[in-house]
Formats: structure tokens, C-alpha cells, sequence
């Protein structure tokens, strides 16, 4: 029978995985990961997880430990941040490449410099081409659910790919929150056995990760990105039976009251439950603003944001990174590129805001409502703004 | 799966580009490498095999129809010389290929 309780995001994840029988943790402690791997530690130490825990000596171990027990067939989980997943780099695209379905979840913080701890996006968006399965959790709920789906979608045949559940760290990480959690026997009738796809079995030998030489290496990468693309349909269907089973449904891209808007705001992550207030906030004084909200980002949802930001004049992303010296964000950059070649091209506002743990307030969202319908009035769209810079 | 051909198209690679098939390294024929052959000096050879061990391809061996002395598979030799320069009677030469 399910359960509603009061939990700290982290432990919530890490009882997620305890629900799913993981067989292998490996995993190096970083903030604000650390009560995740801290909480499966424990449940494998108390015997409540049948698990082997592989404490490493650093997070390029970790991830290369994770590709040789996910090879084996073990449902390998890991978890990390920041500067620990940018230590993995290297070894996130032979995962992929590899198609061993290793779950992570990475509690999203700045990267150095200067060195910090706090929240932004700019550890995944360094790591947005390693071909794994993206996704973002806005609340304790979804990081639960989103975790127990990520094994269910990357042990799909048709998958058979590493999959990123991404959550704000600290803001969401260590938040106490109301979460609903299921019961063990309906999680094991979601996620079925592990039957991996190829595996390394001594009693039928196979090579896994040969050269690839120029006479193969484009047919490789051809392989890899229409993997990925087609992941879309499997993540789709997963999500609905997520919802059939556990009764709440996620999709690629949510909107929120975009019906009549004039202008859409754009976010990723914990920091839409802020907009969707502000949203509210500024309807209930008549302003018509919208708000949507991107969850999937591996693979990208080119039809969902399409259906989502239908034929609005203006839309606003909100970039929690930068990509230095290019277009500032690295969200909105992909918005643009998705429009470009659409007969409706939206008038697209970059804001970058929160960046290394920076608060972002129901003031700030009103002040980026305020440059959006300044710009629908004029049809005159402003430079990138970082949000409340002190200049 | 089947024999794996060597130049497959994007949609015949196997999961995760593993190779089913071991031994597939042999149909790499890595004699088209070469620059240039190890001819062996009978009348200096001693036959004691260093040659032989050496080789990283493992490509030479002892032929018993020439009374037993080594000789390259000319196959997968890639010219690259180790055995000439190891042989402690330096009984080697590297030939050049001429075609």
C-alpha cells in the first residue's frame, strides 16, 4: 500500500532506488548529492537493500565501475554533481555509446569557478551531448517517480540507454516535502527483471567497446543518434504506464494556464513551482502570462515545445548556465534553433538567472513577465538579461 | 548474429557496436601495411625462436617445410621490423617491397 510522508528529497530517491533492487551502487560522496549515496549506503549496510555498495576513490571511478557491472547485467545506479560529474565526463559517452543502462541522478550545482557549492545547470549543460536520456524533476514527488521510471526506460530493449534524472541541488535536494511513495510489490510490477540486451556472459563471449575505425565510426554515430531520437517513443509510453500504475502522469513538456496568454515563460527544474506562483500572482492582477515547463531534454521534445508554445508572439526562456562567448544560453540557443525553420517563430527573450545558488524570487519572475510583455508590445526583443545583476 | 561484415551499413551494427563474433580481427588482413618483408638468412638463422616471440602479430612462425626455419604470413605481417631488429644473430632484412 502506498504512503504519504514527510521526506527529504535525497532519501527519497535514495528508498526509490531501494524500490527498485538495485544491484550495484557505486558512487563518491559530493554536495549536494551526498545524502543520496549517504541513505543507500545505509539501506545496503542495514540489509534493506541486497546490494553491493562500491565506494570509489573518485567520480571517473565511480561511472567506469557503473559501465562494467551494467555489462554484467547488474541494474547499476549512480549519483553525483557538479565537478563530480565533469570528473566523469570522459566516460559518459562510452556508457552511452556501450547502451548500458545506468540510472544517475545528478542534484544540478554551478561548476568552479570560483568554487560553489549552490544550484544552477551549468554540470549538466556541459553534458549535453553525451547521448544519454535526459530528464528534470521539479519536486520531491517527481524526483521519486522520475527515478523509479529511469530504470524502467533504460531497461527497455528498445532503449537500452543511460538515463540522467536531474534535481535542483539544495533547493530541492534537501527539501522536506509531502511524497507519496509506493508500495514495493507495485514498483516490481513496473519495473520488471532486468534482461539486458547484451551482456558479458563467459559462456558466450562477446567484445564490448572495440575501435572504431574511420570506415565505421560515422555508421556508429548514425546508430547512436537515431537511438536516442527513437528513445522518444518509449519514454512516452513509460511515462503512461508510470501513470497507469502509480497514478500520476508526467510529460516531456507541461504547460501551465497558456490558454489566452499573450506571452510564455520558459524553465527547467525545481524553480518552475516558483513561476507557476508567479504565473498565478500576476493572472489574478489580469496580466495574461503562461508558463512551460521542459522536463525532457534528452531527447528533445521538437513537437511537444512546438504544440506547447503553439502561436505565441513572445516567449522568454529562463537559462540556469551560460555558454560563455556564444549565445548566452544554452537552452534558449536550442529553443531558437528548434524555431528557426517553423513558419511561426516566436519572438524569443534569453534571461539567465540563478546562476552558483542565486536566489530567484516571485519578484524577479514579475520582472521578467514585465521585458516579456514590454516585448510583445513592441515587437522589439531585448538583448540576453541576467537577472537581478548588480550593475 | 551472423558473420559480421566489414563494411556494415548504420542499421546492421550490433547493439552498442559489440562484436558477436570472436576472432573477427583476423579478417583484418594487416599485410596491406607493409612497406617492406623480413627475408631470413638461413645459413646465419640458429632457430631459436626470438623472432617468433616477438612478433606482435604473432605472425611468424616455424616452417617445416624449409627444415624448420621461421618464416612470416605475409597475410598480416605489417613490415614493422621488431623481429630484425631483436634477432641476436642479426640474421633479418628488412626488404623493401617493390609493387
Amino acid at each position: 500500500m502506498e504512503t504519504r510522508v514527510g521526506k527529504e528529497t535525497s532519501i527519497a530517491i535514495a528508498d526509490a532506488v531501494g524500490l527498485c533492487d538495485a544491484d550495484i551502487v557505486a558512487a563518491y560522496p559530493i554536495t549536494p548529492q551526498t545524502h543520496i549515496v549517504e541513505h543507500l549506503s545505509e539501506l545496503v549496510a542495514d540489509g534493506v537493500l541486497d546490494a553491493e555498495f562500491i565506494p570509489v576513490e573518485s567520480e571517473h571511478s565511480a561511472i567506469s565501475v557503473c559501465c562494467g557491472t551494467s555489462a554484467t547485467g547488474a541494474r547499476t545506479f549512480t549519483a553525483t554533481s557538479s565537478q563530480g560529474l565533469a570528473l566523469m565526463h570522459e566516460i559518459l559517452f562510452i556508457a552511452s555509446a556501450l547502451r548500458l543502462p545506468i540510472v544517475m541522478v545528478v542534484a544540478n550545482r554551478s561548476l568552479s569557478g570560483p568554487i560553489s557549492i549552490w544550484n544552477d545547470h551549468s554540470d549538466i549543460m556541459a553534458e549535453r551531448d553525451i547521448g544519454w536520456v535526459q530528464i528534470f524533476a521539479e519536486n520531491a514527488q517527481e524526483a521519486q517517480d522520475l527515478t523509479i521510471w529511469a530504470f524502467r526506460l533504460a531497461e527497455d530493449k528498445r532503449v537500452s540507454l543511460p538515463t540522467i534524472v536531474n534535481l535542483d541541488g539544495f533547493i530541492l535536494t534537501h527539501m522536506i516535502e509531502p511524497v507519496v511513495v509506493p508500495d514495493k510489490t507495485s514498483v516490481q510490477k513496473f519495473l520488471p527483471i532486468f534482461e539486458p540486451v547484451l551482456r558479458l556472459d563467459v559462456d558466450k563471449p562477446v567484445s564490448i567497446g572495440p575501435v572504431g575505425i574511420p570506415d565505421i565510426y560515422t555508421e556508429c554515430r548514425q546508430a547512436q543518434q537515431h537511438n536516442l531520437t527513437q528513445a522518444y517513443g518509449p519514454i512516452v509510453e513509460t511515462l503512461g504506464e508510470f501513470a497507469k500504475h502509480f497514478g500520476r502522469q508526467y510529460l516531456p513538456v507541461e504547460s501551465y494556464r497558456t490558454e489566452d496568454a499573450e506571452v510564455l515563460l520558459l524553465t527547467m527544474g525545481a524553480l518552475s513551482e516558483t513561476a507557476m506562483e508567479a504565473v498565478d500572482n500576476r493572472r489574478s492582477r489580469g496580466g495574461r502570462v503562461g508558463l512551460v515547463r521542459l522536463r525532457l531534454w534528452r531527447p528533445f521534445p521538437f513537437e511537444d515545445l512546438y504544440r506547447a508554445v503553439s502561436d505565441i508572439p513572445v516567449l522568454g526562456v529562463m537559462d540556469r548556465a551560460i555558454s560563455f562567448g556564444g549565445p548566452i544560453g544554452p537552452v534558449a540557443s536550442e529553443i531558437k534553433s528548434a524555431f528557426y525553420h517553423r513558419n511561426h517563430r516566436p519572438n524569443i527573450v534569453e534571461f539567465v538567472a540563478g546562476l552558483g545558488g542565486r536566489d530567484v524570487a516571485l519578484a524577479d519572475f514579475e520582472k521578467m513577465f514585465d521585458v516579456l510583455l514590454e516585448t510583445k508590445e513592441t515587437g522589439k526583443i531585448p538583448p540576453p538579461r541576467m537577472v537581478g545583476l548588480r550593475e | 548474429m551472423a558473420v559480421q561484415s566489414a563494411h556494415p551499413k548504420w542499421t546492421e551494427l550490433a547493439v552498442g557496436t559489440a562484436i558477436t563474433e570472436p576472432g573477427g580481427a583476423r579478417q583484418n588482413r594487416t599485410g596491406d601495411w607493409r612497406s617492406s618483408r623480413p627475408v631470413w638468412k638461413h645459413s646465419e638463422c640458429i632457430r631459436c625462436g626470438v623472432c617468433v616471440m616477438f612478433c606482435p602479430e604473432g605472425c611468424i612462425q616455424f616452417n617445416l617445410e624449409v627444415e624448420g626455419y621461421p618464416n612470416a604470413d605475409l597475410e598480416y605481417c605489417k613490415g614493422c621490423g621488431i623481429c630484425a631488429h631483436e634477432c641476436p644473430t642479426a640474421c633479418i632484412a628488412m626488404v623493401d617491397e617493390e609493387e
